[in-house]
C-alpha cells in the first residue's frame, strides 16, 4: 500500500515541527527519514501513524483519504525507540495482545493467535522466549518482540521510530541487516525515522533527508551521496571540510590557491564555500603544481583500515581532516608537526544566497558542473 | 558483625545508621506497641474473652471494619480518577486542586468532623437534599463512611500519583495502534501497573480509617451498637480508667489490622514482582 503525504503542516505551539510536507511512499519500499534532531522526521512519522493530527495538509493511504482517521483504524504496526513493551505481560502475551484486543467477531482462536505468535518469535529468532517477561530480555531481543508484537496484526504499513537508536553499535549492526532482509522476506512498505546517516544509506531503498521541518532531498542512497541538492544534504551525509573563499572570473580563490569552477562564469566576486570530503583531499611530501596547499599535521588518529589527520593551512590557519589509507599514511612516515603539501581532488561549491552550485574538479577539470537549487540556510553543524 | 549481618558496601556508617534505625523504630514504634500486650496481661483470659466479645464491642469492631472497608473501596476507584485528572490533563487551578488533596491531610480531625457534621445534618447544605430523599447521613453509619472517606482520601491519589507520572505515553500509543479500544488500553495495559501503588493506597487509607477517631465521633451520633466505632470504645474505657479493657480491645484492632496489611502486602508483591525480575 502506498502513501501519500501532501502538504502536511504540524506545529507545536510556536515551534513549526513539519511544514508543509509532501511526500510519496511508493508500496513495499524501505524508506528512511533522515534528519538531525529537531528536523521533524519522527512528528512525520507520528502524523503518518495517526498520533498527531496535522494542522494542514491531507495523508492518504492507497488513495484513500486517511487524514482523519484514528491510529486504530490505520493499521499501521508502529515500533517505538525504547520499545513501549507492557511490562506486566509476558512475550507471548506482549505479541498476542493487538490479536487479543480484536472484536469477538474478528478475533482469531486460541489456538490460531498461539500459532500465529509461534511464527513470530520464529521469524524474530526468539523461539523459547515466550514466558519471559520484557525485563528479562536484552534490548536488541526487546526490539524484535517489540516488532514482532507489531507484526501481529498484519500491518499494511510499518512505521519505526529510531529503532536502534538505544542499542550498542555491534547489537545495532546485526539488527540493521536482519530488519533489511526481513523486509525483503516480508515486502510490507516500512518508513524509519534514523539521525544515523550510515543506518538510512546502508537500510534503505529511498532515504528522505529533513531539515527544520522541511524535506531536503529525497532520493536513493546513491544520489542523495552522489549528488545532494543542497549544502545542507551534503554536510548532514558525512564528513566535510569548508574552504570560505570567493569566486573570481571563473575560479574560487581559497587563500594563495585557486581553483577553476566550470559553469559558474554568471556569479563573479560573491563569497562562495567549497566543500571537500576528507577522502577527497589527496597529501604529498613534495610540492608540486597540483599540490599547492601547505598544512601542518595537528593531529593523527588512526581508525582501523583508514587514518585521519587534522591539519592547519599555513597560509589562512584554517583547520581541515584528510582521511588517507593506512598503507598511504606509513609509506609517507606522517609525524605531528610535518609540513605536507595538498591537493583538494574534488570540491562542491554553494554560493551563499544564490542559485549555484557547482563542482570542481581539480583531478578532471573537464566536468560540466551541475546546477541545483537554493542554498540559503546556515549549515546546522 | 556488620559484615555478617550485611553485604560490604562501599557506603561506610552501616552500624551507625543501622543502630539508630533501631533505636528509633523501638522508641518511637515497638515500645508503645508492646506496652498494649502488657497491659492487657494483667487481665485473665476470661476476663479478656469477656472484654473483646462483648455484644457492644463486637458492633464496633463491624461498623469500623466495614465502614474502613467501604471508604477505601471508594478512594480507591475516585482517588485513581482524580490522580488521572491531575497527571494526564492541564487545566486552569491545577495546582489549586492538588493542593486542596492535600487538605485531609493537614486539617484538624475535629474540625473535619464538625464541618462534615454540619454540611450533613438534616439542614445543611448537602444534606436538606438528601433528607427528602430519605437518605439520612449524619448520626449514621453511613455518616461514618463519610468521614473515613474524607481522611483517607490522599492516600491513594499521593501513592498512585507518582506511578502515572511515570507511565509512559507510548505504552497507550502501542497499544492504540495495535487496534486496542480505550477501554481495552485502560483495562490491560494502564491498570495493571497502577494496581501494586492502587494496593498500598489503599492498604494505607484503610489503615487511617481504622483508628481514626476526631472526625467520627461527631458525624456518628456514638449510638451504642450502631455508630459506636472501635476508637471510642477504647477512649471511654481509658475514661473510665479501665486501662486494661482499652488495650484489650486495642490489641485486636492492632492484630487485625497486623493481618489485613499483612495480605494486601502479599497481594502486592504478587501484582508486582514481574517489574522486579531480572
Amino acid at each position: 500500500m502506498g502513501i501519500e503525504v501532501r502538504n502536511v503542516s504540524k506545529a507545536f505551539g510556536s515551534f513549526q515541527a513539519v511544514q508543509n510536507v509532501s511526500l510519496k511512499i511508493p508500496t513495499g519500499q524501505l524508506m528512511a527519514l533522515l534528519g538531525p534532531s529537531g528536523s521533524g522526521k519522527t512528528t512525520l512519522l507520528r502524523l503518518i501513524a495517526g498520533m498527531e493530527r496535522a494542522d494542514q495538509g491531507q495523508i492518504f493511504f492507497h488513495g484513500e483519504d486517511y487524514t482523519n482517521r484514528r491510529v486504530q483504524e490505520r493499521k499501521v504496526g508502529f515500533v517505538f525507540q525504547h520499545y513501549a513493551l507492557f511490562q506486566h505481560m509476558n512475550i507471548f502475551e506482549n505479541i498476542a495482545f493487538g490479536l487479543k484486543v480484536r472484536p469477538r467477531k474478528k478475533r482469531p482462536s486460541k489456538q490460531e493467535i498461539y500459532e500465529r505468535v509461534t511464527e513470530l518469535l520464529r521469524l524474530v529468532q526468539l523461539e523459547g522466549l515466550a514466558k519471559r517477561y520484557p525485563a528479562q530480555l536484552s534490548g536488541g531481543q526487546r526490539q524484535r518482540v517489540a516488532l514482532a508484537r507489531a507484526l501481529a496484526v498484519e500491518p499494511k504499513v510499518l512505521l519505526l521510530d529510531e529503532p536502534f537508536g538505544a542499542l550498542d553499535a555491534k547489537v545495532r549492526q546485526d539488527l540493521r541487516r536482519w530488519l533489511r532482509q526481513l523486509h525483503e522476506k516480508l515486502q510490507i512498505t516500512t518508513v524509519f525515522v534514523t539521525h544515523d546517516q550510515e543506518e538510512a544509506l546502508e537500510m534503505a531503498d529511498q532515504v528522505v533527508i529533513m531539515n527544520r521541518g522541511r524535506i531536503e532531498q529525497v532520493g536513493t542512497p546513491e544520489e542523495v551521496y552522489r549528488s545532494p541538492a543542497n549544502a545542507f544534504v551534503y554536510t548532514f551525509l558525512g564528513r566535510v571540510n569548508l574552504f570560505h573563499g570567493r569566486i573570481h572570473q571563473g575560479k574560487i580563490k581559497l587563500g594563495e590557491h585557486e581553483l577553476d569552477v566550470p559553469g559558474i562564469s554568471h556569479a563573479d566576486e560573491v563569497p562562495a564555500v567549497g566543500y571537500v570530503r576528507p577522502h577527497e583531499i589527496g597529501i604529498s611530501r613534495e610540492q608540486s603544481e597540483k599540490t599547492s596547499i601547505s598544512a601542518i599535521v595537528r593531529h593523527i588518529n588512526p581508525v582501523g583500515p583508514i587514518v585521519r589527520l587534522n591539519l592547519k593551512r599555513t597560509d589562512t590557519g584554517e583547520l581541515f581532516e584528510v582521511e588517507v589509507s593506512d598503507e598511504r599514511y606509513r609509506e609517507l612516515d606522517i609525524q605531528v608537526d610535518d609540513t605536507l603539501y595538498v591537493n583538494l581532488k574534488s570540491m562542491k561549491i554553494f554560493l551563499e544566497n544564490s542559485k549555484t552550485e557547482a563542482v570542481a574538479e581539480e583531478s578532471d577539470l573537464g566536468e560540466a558542473a551541475d546546477s541545483g537549487p537554493v542554498w540559503d540556510e546556515q549549515v546546522a553543524e | 558483625m556488620a559484615k555478617r549481618l550485611a553485604k560490604k558496601s562501599i557506603i561506610p556508617g552501616f552500624g551507625l545508621t543501622m543502630g539508630y534505625t533501631l533505636v528509633y523504630l523501638s522508641l518511637i514504634v515497638l515500645i508503645p506497641l508492646s506496652l498494649i500486650f502488657y497491659k492487657t496481661a494483667s487481665l485473665s483470659w476470661k476476663e479478656y474473652w469477656d472484654v473483646v466479645t462483648d455484644p457492644r464491642v463486637i458492633a464496633s469492631y463491624r461498623l469500623t471494619f466495614g465502614a474502613s472497608f467501604v471508604a477505601s473501596v471508594i478512594n480507591a476507584v475516585f482517588g485513581t480518577l482524580i490522580a488521572w485528572v491531575l497527571v494526564r490533563y492541564d487545566f486552569i487551578g491545577k495546582r489549586l486542586v492538588d493542593g486542596i488533596v492535600d487538605l485531609p491531610f493537614a486539617l484538624p480531625t475535629a474540625v473535619a468532623g464538625i464541618a462534615l457534621t454540619s454540611v450533613y445534618s438534616d439542614n445543611g447544605w448537602i444534606g436538606k437534599f438528601l433528607a427528602p430523599l430519605g437518605i439520612k447521613v449524619a448520626f449514621t453509619p453511613l455518616g461514618v463512611i463519610v468521614a473515613l472517606t474524607f481522611i483517607g482520601f490522599p492516600f491513594v491519589v499521593r501513592t498512585i500519583q507518582p506511578v502515572l507520572q511515570d507511565l509512559d505515553h507510548q505504552l497507550e500509543e502501542a497499544a492504540f495502534s495495535l487496534g486496542a479500544s480505550r477501554l481495552q488500553t485502560f483495562v490491560r495495559v494502564l491498570f495493571p501497573p497502577l494496581l501494586p501503588a492502587l494496593l498500598t493506597g489503599f492498604a494505607l487509607a484503610f489503615a487511617r480509617a481504622l483508628g481514626e477517631y476526631g472526625s467520627v465521633i461527631f458525624i456518628s451520633g456514638n449510638m451504642p451498637m450502631v455508630t459506636e466505632v472501635t476508637p471510642l470504645l477504647i477512649v471511654t474505657k481509658l475514661e473510665q480508667y479501665d486501662y486494661a479493657g482499652a488495650t484489650a480491645i486495642a490489641s485486636v484492632v492492632l492484630i487485625a489490622s497486623f493481618i489485613l496489611l499483612f495480605i494486601i502486602n502479599c497481594l502486592q508483591w504478587v501484582s508486582g514482582r514481574r517489574y522486579f525480575i531480572g
